[in-house]
């Protein structure tokens, strides 16, 4: 188990840069999550740390070793592919087994350690199989089962459970929760899935563009966004945005001209030079509720009704044009084409300036808080 | 609709089979010649040289006069072993060099894949006297080892553009897995690439074998004395200028088609397909 600390690294290939000075810090044992859109550089920052891609410029260090130059096998880490990369050719027990067999491991620790790695993912009954004679999720386990062998000091996962089926990728999801929690090593993992994200990391790195948006707890990243890109990405659904006008400023509110008329009063430490400028306004659908008045109230009509069983998603064009997302509750009987009102209130509302980043919220409720 | 379609999809397969069919007939009726001439008596290979033997023409003279000749074993044995010592050569070099240009990037990689390329165009035999004042220089005359190098040289050039290609093929998670794995480049080679292209080895060991067991002209110029000789010069001693010994003839030939036979049925066993199912996805 160890530490692993990422300091100013950068990647290009020839003229392009892909990372730009990524610094990080995980701590043992810690969970972190690499969640971006694709393209936006996490795998690459992945293979980073796996010694699968040279460092451009920039520190990597694994238990305050700098491990720059040093080959996979010698940083002490074990990666978990998306393709589950097993060896066709080889049995389940070989394929856990050849790594340390090359290792020249004891046979007695190897085959007790293989066996160990084995019924913790429930193998024991395939170590004869071929990978091919597998299912995906039997697979991914053997994947996995072939890291856990290896007694690495940092897991890798790289989109570990993209390639599964919807039941399949909860299932296994909840067992690398359990993993960790057997195991307590540090761990790296790679997903664009957001809700991997949210329900696996202790730590979330927000990636967008090569460069780490946020990094900070699931909840932290969920009530507290420091950029409209980390708050439209994290939620499911997506948070909607909407363009206001700032028309006066206070101590610890801010007065905004709402798109389709009217002014509201929200909680925000707002700098008396943005008085006059455009600025966005953020409320997860979540925190729109129906039929009540709030500081921010919407009306509309429904165009589209997604029924989830416990929720009710309505999607509402407002009078201005714009389409709000809102959560009713199960038991909602909204109709397309019916008008609606909602409203959140103001500490709900999240504010971002015309460069993306995030006014201070002053006084937030507990609901609306990470604070514990 | 549909029906046309498969009306059609059928009489394209009959086509198909039917050329094959005919393609396979001619190519196999001068073996199905051979070994039933060898089996004859002279006369019998004269009056009616179309014919099955009968029990009138029934005659092993051929196979006894050749396998009299001591010798004869052991042009066996040298045909044997040039062919399998180069099979083996080639393979391993040309797996080597296949696995280098197909993972690892390196200067002039394409212009090296494509001088090796130009070796598949270019006839060895055209090199054949500066390859004999070579021999000669080495001292390498009238051995097994000149026919190997030669052979080495001609089958090398094929060998490798058939394996990059198939090398190229390989998932490249599963490399990596491996090199995360621990495991050194040599090991993942031998151990993980090799087992993978098992079927285009043993294409390219297929390719590779027949020309050389069938080869008449290096065994002729560089190895043609000194009990040096392969099974194709051994045939010739029986092939005079004025007099051919047919039924020795024949009967070497269809001597000489069976170990060949045998090579290729234990390499078209690895000819399998799908042996990469199941690495990824």
């Amino acid at each position: 188990m160890a530490d692993l600390k990422l300091d100013q690294i950068c990647k290009s290939y020839g003229a392009v840069d892909v990372l730009h000075g990524i610094d990080l810090d995980v701590k043992d044992g810690e969970f972190v999550v690499f969640v971006g859109p694709s393209g936006c550089g996490k795998s690459t920052l992945l293979r980073i740390i796996a010694g699968l891609e040279d460092i451009t410029s920039g520190d990597l260090m694994i238990d305050g070793d700098v491990v720059n130059t040093k080959t996979p096998k010698d940083r002490g880490i074990a990666m978990v592919f998306q393709s589950y990369a097993l060896y066709p050719h080889m049995t389940v027990y070989k394929n856990m087994a050849f790594g340390l067999k090359l290792a020249k491991t004891d046979k007695a620790a190897l085959d007790q350690r293989v066996r160990a790695a084995a019924s913790t993912l429930q193998l024991d009954s395939l170590l004869d199989r071929r990978p091919s004679e597998l299912s995906g999720g039997q697979r991914q386990r053997v994947a996995i089962g072939r890291a856990i062998v290896r007694e690495p000091k940092v897991f890798l996962f790289d989109e570990p459970l993209s390639n599964l089926d919807a039941a399949l990728r909860v299932q296994t999801r909840i067992e690398i929760a359990k993993l960790h929690q057997k195991l307590k090593s540090t761990i790296v993992y790679v997903t664009h899935d957001q809700i991997e994200a949210m329900t696996l990391a202790d730590k979330i790195v927000v990636m967008n563009a090569g460069k780490v948006e946020q990094v900070g707890s699931p909840m932290t990243l969920y009530h507290h966004p420091k950029t409209r890109f980390v708050a439209g990405f994290i939620g499911s659904p997506a948070m909607n945005f909407t363009r206001v006008k700032i028309i006066a400023t206070a101590d610890e509110t801010v007065t905004v001209e709402m798109p389709g008329g009217g002014t509201a009063i929200l909680p925000f430490a707002v700098p008396a030079g943005q008085v006059g400028n455009d600025v966005e306004l953020g409320i997860r659908p979540e925190h729109l509720e129906l039929n009540r008045a709030g500081d921010l109230p919407v009306s509309g009509e429904v165009e589209v009704v997604e029924k989830l069983g416990d929720s009710t998603y309505l999607y509402v064009r407002l009078h201005n044009g714009d389409l709000v997302t809102l959560r009713a509750p199960g038991h909602s009987r909204a109709k397309i084409g019916e008008t609606v009102v909602a409203a959140a209130d103001g500490g709900a509302a999240h504010l971002f300036d015309a460069n993306g980043q995030t006014f201070a919220k002053v006084n937030c409720p507990a609901q609306y808080s990470a604070d514990e | 609709m549909a029906f046309n379609v498969r009306k059609d999809q059928a009489s394209r397969a009959v086509i198909v089979h039917a050329v094959l069919l005919s393609y396979t007939l001619i190519a196999l009726y001068p073996v199905f010649l051979i070994v039933i001439n060898a089996f004859k008596s002279r006369k019998g290979i004269f009056r009616e040289p179309m014919a099955l033997p009968t029990s009138k023409t029934f005659s092993l003279s051929g196979f006894e006069k050749v396998l009299d000749k001591a010798d004869f074993g052991t042009y066996f044995f040298n045909s044997m072993s040039v062919t399998i010592i180069t099979i083996v050569v080639v393979l391993l070099l040309a797996a080597m060099a296949a696995w280098a240009l197909s993972e690892y990037k390196f200067p002039f990689n394409t212009a090296l894949a494509i001088y090796l390329a130009i070796g598949i165009m270019v006839p060895i035999r055209l090199g054949t006297v500066s390859i004999l004042s070579l021999m000669v220089d080495l001292g390498l005359v009238n051995t097994l080892t000149s026919l190997v190098l030669v052979y080495v040289a001609q089958g090398l050039p094929l060998a490798i553009f058939i394996l990059t290609e198939f090398m190229h093929q390989i998932p490249k998670d599963l490399k990596e897995a491996a090199r995360c794995d621990g495991v050194g480049e040599f090991k993942i080679f031998f151990a993980v690439i090799l087992p993978l292209v098992r079927p285009a080895v043993a294409t390219v060991a297929v390719f590779t074998m027949i020309p050389i067991w069938n080869d008449l002209w290096f065994p002729l110029i560089l190895a043609p004395g000194n009990g040096k000789q392969t099974i194709t010069l051994g045939v010739q001693q029986f092939i005079g200028q004025y007099v051919t010994d047919w039924n020795a003839v024949l009967a070497s030939l269809s001597l000489a088609i069976i170990p060949i036979l045998i090579l290729y049925l234990i390499f078209s066993r690895q000819l399998i397909r799908g042996l990469t199912s199941g690495a990824v996805k």
